[in-house]
């Protein structure tokens, strides 16, 4: 792994990030939304295992903080699924479109 | 052009294509199995870096747990077979720019730095280093995330029951 | 040098009855309004006789006193408001006949008033007339004057426009309103020009520094200015057309006629005696300036005066109403008035002029108030105003048929009344310096003597058959001469009528102070009293009996007697500037700029307010997309901003 200089792992931690944040801003399901953020949420992990690995080989902090990351995600993910459903009886549809009583 | 640099390469663009195609597809299932892929191939990634233990906790909890959640929510609220409609056009330009001018922004950034190389040497990121070092309660021990997550893993439990929870028409 | 502080009473009676009668006149106090307001004449006029006694017997020539000075709002250190009041011959005589008239009228209109739902209210105004009269008269401070200038249009408008139910009445009341405001223009003008070229607003301090050499005068009579006229006379000019609106002189005579729809008591005082003769008193206050420093303001003073003379006898000649006769013939003696000044000089015998006219103003206030009471009283039983409706009441209203007689015979000019002392004055005056407007003159008090005798035959003669005119009361037949009330102030001022002519009015008013000494020409006065009596003639011959003399004579005469009748079209003329030129040039214009360019920036600023408002209103669409775009939007911007231009 030497020979892959750390912005090279950069390039795709960021490619990555900005493509779920596309994802974020286009999709009209709200389920799908769910999945770039999930993106979103992995890149940032890559960008911590990288740093850690490249910058401070001697820490675990990045480890560490990866794990935390993944854990909330998880319950993130699983609270998003609960509104979702909860979401889906009232309106019957999972369009985020649908969604928007809360406006002026 | 070492043997490591082309796998990482391969793994990369293996990770940005099926997430580009985990976010532009309009069928909604083949999404949810781009996402599957993009995740193995981020754990892929993760093996290559020699963390073996998050490659692990990546293919548990995110590709085992998370994507067959979001398979199922899916499932759920049968929504699993359909296309999706399409979003305004003004919307999908308006943030593929913006999207390319944060990237374009950040990666700037990125490479105008010049990360130093370390010098200390590497620990071994084995699971028992992370064991330890997580459960410690002396200076960079993580004793009280760990409590603080497991907390709000049953919060979140709970208040997904909560929210999602049924009420049976004759109880209203 | 005695003590005139109690001039102030003089001036605080009339405003304390004024309020106490304008708040509670009208539920609490209603019959006794009247009394009250009487009793606070009275007082009025008892003070003004007693001042007048006092200010006249001092000895030597009469000088200006200041009873009374507040400076009230200060521009500078020589220009200053001030509040006050100043005795000098001719206010002292403005007071005296102001209060004394009001009284009359006062006690007139307890009978004439009688059973009226808004007495209190009549009262009220009466009373905020004479307060604003009196604040005029006495003024020592041009600023003053303007104000209670205004003041006395104010009272005008409300008792012209007293019976408000009737529409024309209502016109009548802001046509006067709005011509004498807009010749007022004229007239607040002029005190700007003559005030700030002279630095000072007080009227002793103005006049001695425009007639004396002084900078002041240099600068004002040699600057030329709009037109190349210099600053003096269009000073002294623009005051004279704010005294010529007033005054009802031409063109600003419309509305005179008109403001006869007010009660007749009110035209007796205000449109007969006090109000009209504003202008005049305002020439006569400024004469210094205008006969020393100015001759061609005065000459534009004499002219006017005379045409308005003539005009307004010619067409007083056709009017068939009989208030309105009495309104031409009020605006042709106040043209008397006006030329009388404009050909007198200043000083001694040549101030002739000046002391003449202030003698007419005097005897015609008497006279003329005397001529609408009786008017008023035979209104009063025949229940309307014109010609035709009446004839041959002198056979059961004696009082008022002697004491209208008398008032005409002086209107006339034939002696021993008191019109033909004052007329010999004016046209011995003209005479002397104007041999056209002396003609004219002379033509005018010929026609005069016609038309008012016109008046009194078609009015008391006319018809020989006895008319049952029973006026409608509670108690039965009143007597036709009216009540007690309305007897009692006509008999007095046809007792003033006779004997005012004998009044040594030049040892006490003339141009510089100085006693003036005076005799009678007999061999002068006899073309004017000749004059009269051939006028009087013909009006006998022609409206003595019913015959078709009249008619025969106003065929032959054909358009002019057409436009006489119409009074020469000045109303249309008047109507056809303000309604195409005026309103089209200005009036539309400025509209269109206040609605479409102001109120339409006010609304802008309004709708484009609201615009925005809507716009950022859609920021919050509830699509959790566009939030989040404008969340990375903002990020996006605050990073740039903080790691490439924080420096």
């Amino acid at each position: 792994m030497n020979e892959v200089p750390l912005s090279h792992i950069l390039f795709l931690s960021t490619a990555l990030f900005f493509i779920g944040a596309y994802g974020l801003f286009t999709r009209r399901n709200m389920i799908t939304m769910l999945m770039s953020i999930e993106l979103i949420l992995n890149s940032v992990n890559i960008n911590f295992i990288a740093f850690n690995k490249y910058l401070y080989p001697n820490r675990l902090e990045g480890v560490f903080f990866t794990i935390f990351i993944i854990t909330i995600a998880a319950a993130e993910a699983a609270v998003a699924i609960a509104i979702i459903i909860n979401l889906y009886r009232s309106h019957h549809s999972i369009d985020v479109e649908d969604a928007g009583e809360m406006k002026f | 052009m070492s043997a490591s640099a082309i796998i990482f390469y391969c793994l990369a663009a293996f990770i940005l294509g099926t997430g580009l195609l985990a976010v532009t597809t309009w069928k909604i299932f083949r999404s949810a199995i781009w996402l599957l892929f993009s995740l193995t191939g981020i754990a892929g990634l993760y093996f290559w870096l020699q963390m073996e233990f998050i490659a692990a906790v990546q293919i548990i909890v995110y590709v085992g747990g998370i994507v067959v959640l979001i398979i199922f929510s899916l499932f759920l609220t049968q929504a699993s077979g359909k296309e999706m409609p399409k979003p305004p056009a003004g919307r999908m330009i308006f943030s593929a720019l913006a999207v390319i001018t944060g990237f374009a922004l950040t990666y700037l950034l990125i490479h105008q730095h010049a990360f130093l190389p370390a010098r200390q040497p590497a620990i071994e990121a084995s699971v028992a280093n992370i064991g330890t070092q997580m459960l410690s309660t002396t200076e960079h021990g993580y004793l009280l995330p760990f409590e603080l997550a497991s907390m709000l893993l049953l919060a979140a439990m709970i208040g997904c029951i909560v929210i999602a929870i049924k009420i049976k028409p004759e109880e209203k | 040098m005695p003590n005139y502080t109690y001039i102030q009473w003089i001036l605080f009676l009339p405003l304390a009855s004024f309020l106490l009668l304008g708040l509670f006149g009208r539920k609490y106090i209603k019959t006794t309004s009247g009394i009250i307001a009487t009793l606070s004449m009275l007082v009025v006029t008892i003070l003004s006789l007693y001042a007048a006694y006092s200010y006249f017997s001092a000895a030597g020539a009469h000088q200006s006193i200041t009873a009374l000075q507040y400076t009230w709002l200060p521009f500078s250190p020589g220009m200053s408001i001030d509040m006050g009041a100043i005795l000098d011959p001719i206010s002292v005589m403005m007071i005296v006949i102001v209060s004394f008239v009001s009284l009359m009228v006062h006690i007139f209109s307890l009978g004439y008033m009688k059973g009226e739902p808004r007495f209190g209210t009549y009262y009220a105004f009466l009373s905020l007339f004479t307060f604003s009269m009196l604040g005029l008269v006495v003024s020592g401070n041009i600023f003053q004057t303007y104000i209670f200038w205004e003041g006395v249009g104010v009272s005008s408008y409300l008792l012209i426009g007293f019976y408000f139910d009737k529409p024309t009445a209502v016109a009548a009341a802001k046509k006067a309103f709005i011509v004498t405001r807009f010749a007022d223009l004229g007239f607040l003008i002029g005190i700007l020009i003559l005030s700030f070229q002279a630095g000072t607003l007080d009227f002793n301090i103005l006049i001695q520094r425009l007639t004396t050499a002084s900078p002041q005068l240099t600068h004002i009579t040699t600057t030329t200015s709009f037109l190349g006229i210099s600053l003096l006379t269009w000073g002294l000019t623009l005051v004279f057309i704010g005294g010529a609106g007033k005054s009802a002189m031409f063109p600003l005579h419309i509305w005179l006629p008109d403001a006869m729809e007010g009660p007749t008591p009110v035209s007796a005082l205000i449109h007969a005696a006090t109000m009209v003769v504003a202008g005049v008193y305002l020439v006569a206050r400024l004469f210094p300036i205008f006969a020393i420093s100015d001759p061609g303001a005065l000459q534009v003073v004499t002219y006017t005066g005379a045409f308005s003379a003539l005009l307004a006898a010619v067409i007083a000649c056709t009017q068939t109403d009989i208030k309105r006769v009495l309104a031409y013939s009020t605006m042709s003696q106040i043209g008397y008035m006006m030329f009388a000044l404009g050909v007198s000089g200043y000083g001694g015998e040549a101030g002739l002029g000046y002391m003449a006219s202030m003698f007419h103003l005097f005897t015609h206030a008497f006279f003329k108030s005397l001529l609408f009471l009786g008017a008023g009283t035979i209104i009063h039983l025949v229940h309307s105003n014109e010609l035709s409706d009446m004839g041959g009441l002198r056979k059961i209203m004696p009082v008022t048929h002697i004491c209208f007689l008398i008032a005409c015979l002086a209107i006339a000019g034939i002696p021993p009344f008191s019109g033909f002392f004052s007329k010999e004055e004016i046209l011995l005056a003209a005479w002397h310096s104007n041999k056209g407007v002396y003609t004219i003159g002379l033509l005018v008090s010929g026609l005069t003597a016609f038309y008012m005798f016109r008046l009194y035959f078609s009015i008391f003669w006319k018809k020989d058959r006895w008319y049952a005119f029973a006026p409608v009361s509670a108690g039965g037949r009143l007597h036709p001469d009216g009540p007690p009330t309305m007897q009692a102030p006509m008999v007095i001022l046809a007792a003033c009528t006779v004997l005012a002519g004998f009044v040594p009015f030049s040892k006490w008013i003339s141009s510089d102070g100085a006693p003036l000494s005076t005799h009678i020409d007999v061999l002068f006065s006899l073309a004017p009293v000749s004059l009269a009596l051939i006028g009087i003639g013909t009006a006998a011959a022609l409206y003595r009996k019913e015959n078709g003399g009249s008619q025969k004579i106003a065929g032959v005469l054909g358009g002019f007697y057409r436009a006489s009748y119409r009074k020469f079209y000045v109303d249309e003329i008047w109507l056809f500037i303000t309604k195409k030129i005026i309103f089209n040039g200005i009036g539309r214009p400025a509209a269109w700029v206040d609605r479409n360019i102001v109120d339409g920036l006010m609304n802008g600023i309004a709708t484009t307010t609201a615009k925005i408002s809507m716009t950022i209103k859609g920021v919050q669409s509830g699509k959790i997309q566009n939030y989040a775009l404008y969340f990375f939007v903002g990020i996006a911007g605050l990073a740039v901003l903080f790691i490439y231009l924080w420096k």
